[in-house]
């Protein structure tokens, strides 16, 4: 190395450190740049949430305000027979018991009472027609029914008809309207917390609908779905896991699961229909069969979640056990599933919370039928939330429109109480190594 | 003594000054506890150990020595059969405990395990009480059943591994939570609470600070009368210490094996002498 042949100076030490500095202005407006850009993602992400969120919740809240009218009846011995209860028009006694407090007098052809009748709750006549059944006694004595107005005088109280409207274009006319005025006024319309949707099943009258079939049976389905998908998925993940050995065959099996996760969950509805319907003659529109269905679907979600869980226990914990031992099986149970235990109840508990949701594979079930009981057993036809949405939405009563709301409200709350469950079960299992 | 300060020493020098403790010469001449005879490893393609044959003793403490990747690891994981768990592994020649090949078919692995205990070089106590950590070999092999017997199996371990008197009070409480030197003491616990015959070690101490590896030492020291033991260790200075009989491994071959005080004074191969004057390693 000669002096001669050197060349020209390179950077100084103190041209680098000018040149960082420099830099170092357009670093941190790119970063400041960057975390902008992650806020107003997570706003836009926040707002769509919001918008969505308040639809809903706006929609649906009035279906938790019930009107509800108590009238007393005189149960007038000329028109009921206590021999034959059944006999009795008892909506029209109630309907006149009406007129009568309104102070309205019928006409020949029964018009007036006939109004009536469209603003109250046929649910109120069938309590008279108990009320007597129970104590033919009450037979010419004043009872007390107690019950909701009809969907549209509902509607009507909520501010959900317009009164600007011509008379044809709605369906209360002016004097159904006044009566209505004047009922609030004397006091025999009071307004309440709607119990009744809460406690009863579907119905054709929208007043007089709930969700607790759908809710009883979304709760049994998912107790089929999660008896079959977590054991089945856990130990099948358990074994492709630890005890299978590494080759083409294992390699195969891996690819179809997750293949299998991402198929369309109507196919597993048709392939219920299918098998489970028409060849094994499961009953159709039970919890049974939609529980079977979804736990094909659900059971990819869990052998995947349960196999990464496993993955992410540690090598030493197994060596540990094995050097003390402990055959693969108890390395396994004793030691690396309880381990990997908050890992695989998120995942089941989350693939649960996702079958709940599920509404295409069930409609090729056959559960989109109208349901108006609670199913007693896991063979009974039932109904599930989402699909009593479904059917809801469908319906040509105005009044469904705020109980589909309502039914899509008590749906989410369903799914947030299970992500909460799996949270609060997740920190009960971990454990630290 | 070797003490040679007008060598340039390495980075990793090997010690400058060893201390070596007076041995009992019939520790290395009693009948060899373990019989490896051409034993080869090979993961895969890669061939890891090449016919090593060695004879350890019983009641006594066996080092295998050599720098990084040269098979001590491989070779101590042979004997309990813990590389049965890596599935390109190939292990071919006789490695006899007691006459009997450990390979051989007949052979349960969870049974050999029983006899030979392992303690691994970053303590890994079960994500267990301190209790459970300890009773869990016994229960699984019935070497104790039921609650009086596993307390004392438990007592009787904690104590034989100076642990005992750390840990009376709060038995109930999650392994992880000690100390790493004392981790290791329980892992060491958690290893003689099965009665094995055989102990080995791998590298022990090397994720303990000098104090608490003092503490694992003597504890050796102290074990090296019941069970056979084999150590893995980087560091010459511990070999010296703590082992009657050293092995010297590199590149996957034992170069030379014997006595711990020849290796370290008088050893016969020029590449001993090489690793332990710091010339590589």
């Amino acid at each position: 190395m000669t002096d001669a042949a050197l060349p020209k100076a390179g950077p100084t030490p103190a041209d680098l450190r000018a040149a960082v500095a420099a830099r170092l202005k357009a670093r941190r407006a790119r970063e400041a740049r960057f975390r902008w850009y992650g806020r107003l993602a997570i706003i836009a992400a926040l707002s769509f949430l919001a918008v969505l969120l308040g639809r809903i919740v706006t929609q649906g809240y009035t279906t938790f305000l019930d009107y509800r009218i108590s009238v007393p009846v005189y149960v007038d011995p000329a028109r009921v027979d206590p021999a034959d209860p059944m006999g009795a028009n008892y909506d029209l006694l109630v309907a006149d018991a009406v007129l009568a407090r309104l102070g309205e007098q019928d006409d020949a052809r029964g018009t007036l009472s006939g109004k009536a009748m469209q603003l109250l709750s046929t649910d109120l006549g069938f309590q008279l027609l108990d009320k007597v059944r129970a104590d033919p006694g009450v037979v010419g004595q004043t009872v007390t029914v107690e019950g909701s107005v009809r969907a549209d005088a509902g509607l009507y109280y909520k501010g959900a008809v317009d009164a600007e409207l011509a008379q044809e274009d709605r369906k209360l006319d002016d004097q159904q309207i006044a009566w209505l005025d004047r009922l609030q006024d004397q006091g025999l319309v009071s307004s309440g917390f709607n119990t009744g949707f809460l406690t009863r099943s579907d119905s054709t009258e929208p007043e007089q609908a709930g969700v607790l079939g759908a809710v009883v049976g979304s709760a049994m389905m998912l107790l089929v779905t999660a008896l079959l998908s977590v054991p089945i998925g856990v130990l099948a993940a358990v074994y492709l896991e630890e005890f299978s050995p590494k080759n083409r065959w294992t390699s195969v099996i891996e690819v179809n699961i997750n293949n299998l996760a991402a198929v369309p969950s109507i196919v597993y509805g048709l392939l219920g229909l299918a098998v489970f319907i028409n060849w094994l003659a499961v009953p159709r529109s039970s919890p049974l069969v939609g529980g079977l269905v979804l736990a094909l679907m659900s059971l990819p979600t869990v052998i995947i979640a349960t196999r990464s869980a496993l993955k992410a226990v540690p090598p030493s914990i197994r060596e540990a056990a094995l050097g003390v031992g402990a055959s693969k099986t108890q390395t396994v149970f004793h030691h690396v599933l309880p381990l990997a235990m908050p890992g695989v109840m998120t995942g089941s508990i989350l693939s649960l919370a996702h079958a709940l949701g599920e509404t295409a594979p069930l409609l090729m079930v056959g559960m989109v039928s109208f349901v108006p009981g609670v199913p007693a057993g896991f063979t009974d036809a039932a109904t599930v939330l989402p699909v009593q949405v479904f059917i809801w939405e469908n319906a040509s009563e105005r009044a469904f429109h705020e109980r589909t709301a309502a039914a899509i409200i008590v749906l989410l709350v369903f799914m947030i109480v299970m992500n909460l469950v799996a949270i609060v079960l997740r920190r009960r299992f971990e454990r630290r190594w | 003594m070797l003490s040679k300060p007008d060598e340039p020493q390495a980075a990793n020098a090997g010690p400058v000054h060893i201390e070596l403790r007076p041995q009992a010469q019939h520790a290395v001449d009693a009948p060899a506890k373990l019989r490896a005879r051409d034993v080869s490893v090979f993961y895969g393609d890669k061939q890891a150990l090449f016919d090593v044959s060695l004879d350890v003793p019983e009641r006594a403490v066996t080092a295998l020595i050599g720098p990084s990747g040269c098979g001590k690891s491989t070779f101590l994981r042979c004997i309990n059969r813990m590389n049965d768990t890596i599935p390109t592994a190939k292990v071919s020649g006789r490695i006899e405990l007691d006459g009997e090949d450990v390979n051989d078919r007949s052979i349960d692995p969870v049974l050999l395990r029983a006899r030979v205990g392992m303690v691994f070089q970053k303590p890994n106590p079960f994500p267990k009480s301190i209790f459970e950590n300890v009773a869990y070999g016994p229960r699984i092999h019935g070497i104790a059943t039921g609650k009086r017997e596993l307390e004392h199996v438990v007592e009787t371990s904690l104590k034989r591994a100076g642990l005992w008197n750390e840990v009376a009070d709060r038995l109930h409480q999650p392994g992880t939570s000690l100390s790493g030197g004392q981790q290791q003491r329980l892992v060491i616990a958690r290893a003689i609470a099965v009665n094995p015959e055989v102990i080995l070690m791998d590298e022990p101490c090397s994720a303990l600070d000098p104090i608490a590896t003092a503490r694992v030492e003597e504890l050796i020291d102290e074990l090296r009368e019941e069970y056979c033991i084999v150590i893995v260790t980087h560091s010459m200075a511990q070999a010296a210490r703590v082992s009657q009989k050293t092995a010297f491994f590199h590149l996957g071959k034992l170069i030379e094996a014997g006595n711990t005080d020849e290796i370290f004074t008088n050893p016969r191969d020029s590449r001993t002498q090489d690793y332990i004057t710091g010339r590589f390693g």
